[in-house]
């Protein structure tokens, strides 16, 4: 393992408070100081300029559907790692809905392997709640614990059994694992395949009422205040989710949220054009829910930014908007869509945009990274910020090249992806 | 009739759409040349029965996805009687069912050297997505509950033979709002040219967000009849319905029904339409689909004038672009 110094950056690094020209060293894949004298640089050490560019702990993602085992032709856990690294991701959560499902110690040690040989991004499993992703039983989630996975979820699909819930969230309690839902009412979101209002209304295409999230959400933060157990909530979308987060916020309940950037950017007339790459979930909703939405991140009722990458192999997202999957390739847009859209008109600073992206994050998930205090893991990345870019999903990493973002011309750009001391990605 | 009538018929300047899928992305001049050339042409086919020359040697393709009797034979009968021949797919037993996708299925039928293709299906926004997929024309016959121009076109051209106008008339939508593909277009079209609309039924068949966008909305039939010119009565679509969105059929034809008593309340000369099929004793009894204000079946010989006109104009686009010599991209209308 090589040593590194990054020199001539802006360390931006919200976990300590740092915004200002510093210098880098990682020895031995940890971080080793922060401007170091020149005696305390290792001989032979690899440099790397940053001028001009942000150095930040690398970003870290909440839920990224990586479909290996079983829908290979969405995405593999090696070409889903290419893709988080140019995004400047340098650990990723992946969710449990592949087949078979990550409901047993043996298939969370399958994608831990798999991670390993496609040395790039660190994988950590969010395990099944339930067996079979089911939603009745709990899985063995001691056992899962046990084996590596981080957190728990039936993700995409929500948790619609109120008991089940409950359950596990106390169970959970001992396991020190954060439970994550996707909060929908399934009834009231039923055959839904963009937000319900105005513009669904006149396309002809069916609802995803703003009240199937807003009574999810609702219901998680009850139950978790209920039981003391540790819940997520995300990706949220609606105004409703954000008024009742805040609302709990301030009763000091453990409940975090997420958003992804696209929700951030995108309104709901974009399915004006019937494209199924604008079918995403949650839906992109009305210009209030968006400007809430910006708004709640700013402030930090929202806690993190999640890419809500969703891989569909381009034969299935050709099909007509009632067949065409939910999903998008977003791993790579995320970093330049927030600086875009919310980091260029002064919605975010820098630093507040890397808390949400990765300290906050690693926190939620109970995971090493997010930080770049002396001692923890060399996970950073280095941001061209003057930089612009046109999205061409064509030319993706990812096996999805279906991206709501495709053609829009974005700010910023990952530069290097450094895991643990090792340049695994460079522009 | 003679040869000289038809060249009569001088192509419009200001059409230049390729494609006809949906009334609301219309302007209110081009629906005017739609419902001129179509009226235009009722009377040179003495009233959709001769046959004219006009589009000979080109084909249209009935693409069919979801059932259809009416509107395909519609569209059938209106490119015969312009000369064109007509090529019928419809989905149950075709390489549809073997798993082909529907675009897939359109690009083969395409191949085969069609000029337009005219599409129903489930889906909302398939007729768009076959428009940036295809070089050939594209005519929406309905798609899942969006719309439905060329039905829009012919209740609009029925009431302007029967009105002489659509500025200034009161029409009432009323029923399955919710689930209608003929409401939209005909909501588009007449808001267009003028008229007022009403869009009459249960709220859980009428989204109050047709408020927000500017027509008025009512629950009550009774309450609103005395000041319609005209009655559109509309199917409820118990196929596309997730849950029954009233108690009862019967609760909902003692509310929404034209009856032989709502008619006796209504305006002397009010026009009774309904896109049909029509569900008797749900929507409409017996005595009121078949009594003088019914123009129930002139809706249905319109049908065939307009799809006509749809036809010869789309085509007449078509060829001004095929002449071109650069190509301009497929974008989404």
């Amino acid at each position: 393992m090589s040593d590194l110094l990054i020199e001539n950056g802006r360390l931006v690094d919200p976990s300590q408070g740092i915004d200002r020209p510093a210098r880098l060293l990682i020895v031995g894949g940890v971080v080793a100081a922060i401007d170091p004298s020149d005696a305390d640089i290792p001989e032979g050490c690899q440099r790397i300029d940053a001028t001009g560019c942000i150095v930040a702990p690398g970003l870290v993602d909440l839920g990224v559907e990586l479909r290996e085992p079983g829908s290979e032709e969405d995405e593999t856990i090696q070409s889903g790692s290419d893709a988080a690294l140019a995004g400047g991701f340098t650990s990723i959560l992946c969710t449990a809905n592949t087949e078979p499902v990550i409901d047993s110690p043996g298939a969370v040690e399958f994608v831990r392997q798999k991670a390993a040989r496609a040395n790039g991004v660190r994988v950590h499993v969010i395990g099944c709640l339930s067996r079979q992703r089911e939603g009745e039983q709990m899985a063995e989630l001691g056992l899962l614990a046990e084996a590596g996975a981080v957190a728990f979820s039936d993700a995409p699909r929500p948790i619609a059994n109120d008991a089940l819930l409950k359950r596990s969230l106390d169970y959970c309690r001992m396991l020190n694992r954060v439970i994550f839902d996707i909060p929908e009412i399934p009834e009231l979101a039923e055959n839904g395949v963009m937000h319900e209002g105005q513009v669904s209304l006149t396309l002809g295409l069916r609802g995803l009422p703003t009240e199937a999230e807003d009574l999810a959400v609702a219901r998680d933060v009850r139950l978790a205040e209920a039981t003391a157990g540790r819940l997520h909530v995300g990706p949220v979308s609606t105004m409703g989710a954000v008024d009742m987060i805040r609302r709990v916020k301030s009763r000091e309940i453990a409940v975090t949220a997420s958003v992804c950037p696209h929700n951030l950017c995108l309104l709901d007339t974009e399915l004006r054009s019937y494209d199924s790459r604008f079918k995403v979930h949650p839906p992109l909703r009305s210009v209030r829910h968006v400007e809430m939405l910006r708004e709640a991140v700013a402030d930090g009722t929202i806690d993190a930014i999640q890419s809500g990458h969703r891989p569909r192999s381009r034969e299935k997202k050709m099909n007509d908007l009632d067949l065409a999957p939910f999903g998008a390739a977003t791993l790579e847009t995320t970093l330049s869509t927030v600086s875009k859209f919310m980091i260029d008109n002064g919605i975010l600073t820098w630093s507040a945009a890397i808390d949400r992206l990765s300290t906050a994050p690693a926190r939620i998930a109970s995971i090493p990274g997010g930080t770049l205090a002396v001692g923890s893991l060399g996970d950073v990345v280095v941001i061209d910020p003057n930089a612009t870019w046109r999205v061409d999903a064509a030319e993706f990493r990812s096996n999805c090249i279906s991206s709501p973002l495709d053609g829009h011309e974005l700010s910023s750009r990952v530069t290097h992806t450094i895991v643990g001391g090792v340049v695994r990605f460079q522009a | 009739m003679s040869e000289a009538d038809v060249i009569d018929i001088a192509f419009p300047e200001n059409w230049h759409r390729r494609h006809l899928l949906d009334l609301e992305s219309l302007s209110a001049g081009e629906i005017q040349i739609l419902l001129d050339t179509a009226q235009k042409l009722k009377e040179l086919t003495g009233g959709c029965r001769n046959k004219l020359s006009l589009l000979a040697g080109k084909t249209l393709a009935n693409l069919f996805f979801e059932n259809s009797t009416r509107t395909r034979n519609s569209f059938s009968l209106a490119a015969k009687r312009l000369g064109a021949d007509t090529v019928e797919f419809s989905s149950g037993g075709s390489s549809v069912a073997k798993g082909e996708t529907f675009v897939d299925t359109a690009k083969t039928i395409e191949a085969m050297g069609v000029d337009w293709v005219c599409t129903r299906h489930l889906t909302p926004g398939t007729p768009h997505l076959l428009a940036r997929e295809l070089r050939c024309s594209v005519i929406n016959a309905g798609d899942g509950p969006h719309e439905h121009p060329t039905q829009g076109l012919l209740d609009m051209l029925t009431i302007r033979q029967h009105r002489g106008r659509l500025d200034g008339l009161t029409v009432a939508l009323v029923g399955d709002i919710s689930h209608s593909r003929t409401a939209r277009s005909n909501i588009w079209g007449l808001s267009k040219l003028g008229a007022h609309v009403i869009i009459c039924g249960p709220p859980t068949l009428v989204s109050p967000r047709w408020q927000e966008l500017g027509f008025e909305v009512a629950h009550n039939l009774d309450a609103i009849l005395h000041r319609c010119d005209v009655l559109n009565l509309l199917r409820i679509q118990f196929e596309r319905q997730r849950a029954r969105p009233f108690p009862s059929v019967h609760e909902y034809a003692a509310l929404y029904a034209m009856t032989g008593a709502r008619m006796r309340r209504a305006k002397d000369d009010i026009l009774i339409m309904a896109p049909g099929p029509i569900n008797r004793g749900v929507e409409i009894t017996p005595e009121v689909a078949d009594g003088p204000h019914s123009v129930i079946l002139e809706q249905v010989t319109n049908g065939i004038a307009v799809r006509m006109a749809a036809l010869w104009l789309l085509s007449g686009a078509q060829d001004a672009l095929n002449s071109t010599t650069q190509v301009e991209p497929l974008h989404y209308v």
